[in-house]
């Protein structure tokens, strides 16, 4: 097993090619791996960076079938010609069965397999019930500090949507013409309101513009802020993803960084510590509002297995 | 009615077309041999092309690799075309060419052939496969996405409607669909479906007047199972079936214009590689599926070798099919009678059924928004029916005689020759078609060349318009097999297609419980879950094999990376490396293992993971399985390894033993 703070360090120089261990100790879940998982926290910190991670931390998700593989190929594809790295952590929340899954996104996602600026890993989710895995988490802070973008994949909306808003700085959903579920969502308060919405299909013509249109109206009428709203199509001749780069990019430079990786941080010790401690873990916080409620006073500059630590001390003494 | 009822015909019926599927090398090695069987009394030629022929390579692209000449001819320019057919009369020839994503570019040879026999096209006679669903649901040799490829189906079947009447543009398969697994009631249904989306496509390209002729021209290449009375029944269905979509849907009155017609190859998959004889009577009796009643007899048949399980046929091989049909359409009594279950209470109530089940199947196809937008729900349909099979010769409830009942033999005699009673494609044949497509280029005007194929790329923007002209220019003025395909993907966009695993259910016998258990063991002291990559390297897209492994594992609980088809052993070792996998299972079903799999184990090392275990399943003949074991591989399964259960437990055994080793050395 590689030394955490060793991995933390080759990924502080840009060395890319550390990405397959980091995931293999990251996804480790014995002892050992573990504290060797905090080690590679730790060296990946703010602290130790001397400011955020570099990264564009990009959360993509949405229902099944929506051509998010597609999407994906063409987006990396996109940033590649642009000069930037790309990691990307595929999350597919349907596939755990029986203890075992099936990832089948990899075959689905097409890149050059010669490049090495490019890096690919499918991961099933835990054992609990949605949500991202904790690997996924941690896997995203660490490659944050080598790669230029880090995209966490996850299929459906629901849960694993709401942990992606948790740990990315920009959120994507992506939904496809003709599909209510979205809008239901959206108004019902059930999906948080994402930071882009991606329209697939633009190549379908009418029903994609109508679907467009509908969005558009659905987010007026909750009076949310102006959320861009990208049709792309996949199919070639592909259009709308330079657009959909130059509209995540925007995004990205209008946010308060350091304060969305601050709260990510927190939500990630939140949801290392509940997938350890459970929902009587939990409780014991006064519940998982309350414990965001109490992580939102602590030391901004502690970091996620620090964060942790504290949840459990809080928890066994109060 | 004073006559005496004459369970006779007056006339005996005509046979049927006899045809053999081969194919192999190069142009002049397959020329001769279909001369020799042409000479044995087969009225038909049927031929086979190569993997990177039907996928749209040259014989020297990277992709091509291990494939040329291996399951068929490689046919890479006019100049091997003129050889393929050379001597032989095209126009009284009937021809059947096994090709579809490239349907349109070997149409082209073969008419711009013929022209130069001067053999005009409206005299030619044949059948382009021309099928793109299926190849996406079963046998993997797509080269575009569906929007384009149902557009090149279409123009073809325009084109050939028009100007070479009695050519058949498609054969709608449902041959590859029971490959695959379906059942019959899935068979009907989704060549149905797919026949409906073809119509429909080309429906949008073609003057209305001209639909009846159109749908006349439509065919089918079905299978035949050994449950030769259902299969037999299966055919029947079809038939009523289809003339009942010809003048409901399409509106066709002429009767012989909705006359259900079809070729068959009887069924592969059921064929062992234990006790290989078997075989024989198992291709006799499924012939019979398709030739005992006489108003759903096969128009065409082709008979698969003894010895398809074990590798490629001999000449001999083909032979002895060939022989059985001769036999059934020349001893027996079979062509003298009219349809033999007219009145059948059995057959009526079997084609009733399998009816009633096809009609429920088409309509849900039709409620996803027919057979293109329903390809990922056909597909994981197909894959869980295959996956019911497995379990069901695996708990002995499907009997396979010699493989899990009846399993004490004799050592054959059929297979004690040096070779193991398979023809071995002399290896020296890839270079030589390198050699050769290089040559070719050389000579050939550049300039006509590269004119034709811009014409070419702007007939494939420009929707409204048919490609053949353009693809018939192209191969006049000299293009490759290679070059035609580019010129379309540069168009068109690549394509992968839906993998169908990740809904397949999971088994819910207890049978797996021991197996969890120790998959759950191992994962424990690795740390996190066992971890395997499932892929086929080279150009053969036979996924079945591969699928049925990744769910099985799968159900045992291991993460699987399924990467699917086509891949080039450095994609393999890439994936390896990235997901961190545990072991790497891979599939050839091309014979091309010999050459791919050393390079994907060295490209595993360069790659940083050369410790991971490569297991290889594919039909592999012993001699080059220990070979494959020397140079690296840890296992090898062939058909004959039928038990999954048992290579998942040495795939845990193997994972763990290596762990072990590694343990020791670091401690």
């Amino acid at each position: 097993m590689p030394a955490g703070a060793d991995l933390g360090e080759r990924l502080r120089a840009g060395d890319l090619s550390a990405a397959p261990a980091v995931l293999n100790l990251v996804e480790n879940r014995s002892p050992a791996a573990r504290s060797e998982t905090e080690e590679l926290l730790a060296a990946v910190s703010p602290s130790a960076l001397g400011r955020e991670a570099p990264a564009h931390v990009v959360g993509v998700t949405g229902p099944p079938g929506v051509g998010k593989s597609s999407l994906l190929s063409r987006l990396v594809s996109e940033w590649r010609s642009g000069g930037r790295s790309v990691a990307v952590l595929a999350v597919d929340p349907s596939s755990r069965r029986s203890g075992g899954s099936l990832l089948g996104d990899r075959a689905r996602i097409e890149v050059d397999s010669g490049d090495r600026d490019v890096y690919i890993r499918s991961t099933a989710v835990g054992e609990r019930l949605g949500g991202l895995a904790p690997a996924t988490l941690a896997a995203a802070s660490a490659l944050a500090a080598a790669f230029d973008v880090v995209v966490i994949e996850t299929v459906g909306v629901g849960q694993s949507e709401t942990d992606v808003a948790d740990v990315a700085d920009t959120v994507v959903v992506v939904v496809q013409p003709g599909s209510g579920d979205v809008l239901q969502f959206l108004k019902s308060g059930i999906m948080e309101i994402p930071d882009l919405l991606v329209v697939t299909k633009a190549d379908l013509g009418r029903p994609a513009m109508r679907a467009l249109a509908d969005l558009r109206a659905a987010l007026r009428s909750l009076g949310a802020r102006a959320i861009p709203v990208i049709p792309v199509s996949s199919i070639s001749p592909a259009s709308g993803i330079r657009e959909l780069v130059d509209a995540l990019d925007v995004h990205r430079a209008g946010i308060d960084l350091p304060a969305r990786r601050l709260r990510a941080r927190r939500l990630h010790a939140l949801s290392d510590f509940s997938a350890e401690h459970g929902e009587r873990g939990l409780r014991a916080l006064g519940g998982r509002r309350a414990a965001e409620r109490w992580l939102e006073q602590q030391d901004a500059g502690l970091d996620v297995a620090a964060l942790e630590r504290a949840l459990a001390t809080r928890a066994s003494t109060s | 009615m004073t006559d005496p009822y004459s369970p006779r015909l007056p006339e005996r019926d005509r046979p049927w077309m006899m045809r053999t599927y081969a194919g192999h090398s190069d142009a002049r090695r397959s020329n001769e041999l279909y001369r020799g069987n042409l000479a044995k009394g087969q009225t038909g030629l049927s031929v086979a092309f190569d993997l990177p022929t039907q996928t749209g390579y040259d014989p020297d692209h990277e992709l091509a690799r291990g494939e040329v000449g291996k399951v068929g001819v490689s046919i890479a320019d006019l100049d091997d075309m003129r050889t393929l057919l050379d001597g032989i009369p095209l126009d009284q020839m009937n021809t059947s060419m096994t090709i579809n994503a490239t349907a349109a570019w070997l149409l082209a040879l073969y008419i711009v052939t013929a022209e130069e026999q001067g053999v005009a096209q409206h005299e030619l006679q044949g059948t382009t496969q021309n099928d793109i669903l299926k190849e996406y649901l079963s046998r993997g040799t797509y080269a575009f996405p569906p929007g384009p490829s149902m557009r090149l189906i279409a123009d073809t079947i325009a084109y050939t409607v028009e100007h070479v009447p009695k050519w058949n543009p498609i054969n709608i398969c449902s041959y590859h669909l029971q490959e695959a697994g379906a059942t019959p009631v899935q068979e009907i249904a989704f060549a149905i479906s797919n026949a409906i989306a073809v119509l429909d496509a080309v429906s949008e390209r073609v003057e209305p007047e001209l639909m009846g002729a159109v749908f006349g021209r439509i065919s089918f290449f079905v299978n035949a199972g050994v449950r030769f009375i259902e299969e037999h029944a299966k055919l029947r269905a079809m038939a009523c079936l289809w003339e009942e979509l010809g003048l409901e849907r399409y509106g066709v009155q002429d009767l012989r214009q909705r006359r259900f017609r079809y070729g068959v190859q009887v069924n592969s998959l059921g064929l062992t590689e234990a006790q290989p004889e078997n075989n024989a009577y198992r291709i006799a009796l499924e012939a019979l599926a398709v030739t005992l009643g006489r108003s759903a007899r096969a128009r065409a048949i082709q008979l698969p070798a003894w010895n398809e399980a074990l590798g490629l046929p001999r000449p001999w091989d083909q032979q002895w099919s060939l022989r059985l049909q001769q036999v059934l359409a020349y001893e027996t009594d079979l062509l003298d009678y009219p349809d033999i279950f007219e009145g059948s209470k059995v057959m009526e109530g079997l084609v009733a059924e399998l009816l009633e089940g096809a009609r429920e199947e088409i309509s849900r196809v039709q409620e996803l928004g027919g057979a293109v937008e329903a390809v990922d729900y056909m597909k994981a349909a197909l894959v869980e029916s295959h996956r019911e099979r497995i379990n069901r010769i695996e708990s002995g409830e499907l009997v396979v005689v010699g493989v899990n009942r009846y399993t004490d033999t004799e050592p054959s005699p059929l297979t004690a020759d040096g070779e193991g009673g398979i023809l071995v494609v002399d290896p020296e044949v890839e270079a030589e078609r390198r050699a050769a497509v290089e040559q070719w280029r050389a000579t050939r005007d550049q300039a006509v060349v590269d004119t034709a194929l811009e014409d070419l790329a702007r007939a494939a923007h420009e929707e409204s318009e048919n490609i053949m002209a353009t693809t018939i220019a192209a191969a006049r003025a000299g293009a490759t097999t290679g070059e035609w395909a580019q010129a379309l993907r540069s168009e068109f966009g690549g394509y992968r297609a839906p993998t169908g695993v990740g809904a397949a259910a999971s088994v819910p016998s207890e049978d797996l419980a021991e197996l969890r258990d120790e998959v759950e063991r191992v994962s424990e002291s690795l740390g996190r879950r066992l971890k395997i990559l499932v892929g086929k390297p080279g150009l053969d897209g036979h996924s079945n094999g591969a699928e049925q492994i990744a769910v099985r594992a799968r159900d045992v609980g291991m993460d699987v990376v399924y990467q699917g088809i086509r891949l080039t052993p450095a994609e393999i070792a890439t994936s390896a490396a990235q997901e961190g996998v545990h072991v790497v299972g891979l599939s050839i079903l091309s014979g091309s293992h010999a050459q791919l799999i050393p390079s994907v184990i060295e490209a595993l090392g360069d790659a940083g993971v050369g410790d991971v275990p490569v297991i290889v399943g594919g039909i592999i003949p012993e001699a080059d399985a220990s070979r494959l074991r020397e140079a690296g591989v840890a296992a090898v399964y062939t058909p004959k390894d039928y038990n999954l259960g048992r290579i998942m437990h040495e795939i845990v055994e193997l994972v763990a033993e290596r762990q072990r080793i590694q343990a020791g050395v670091r401690g």
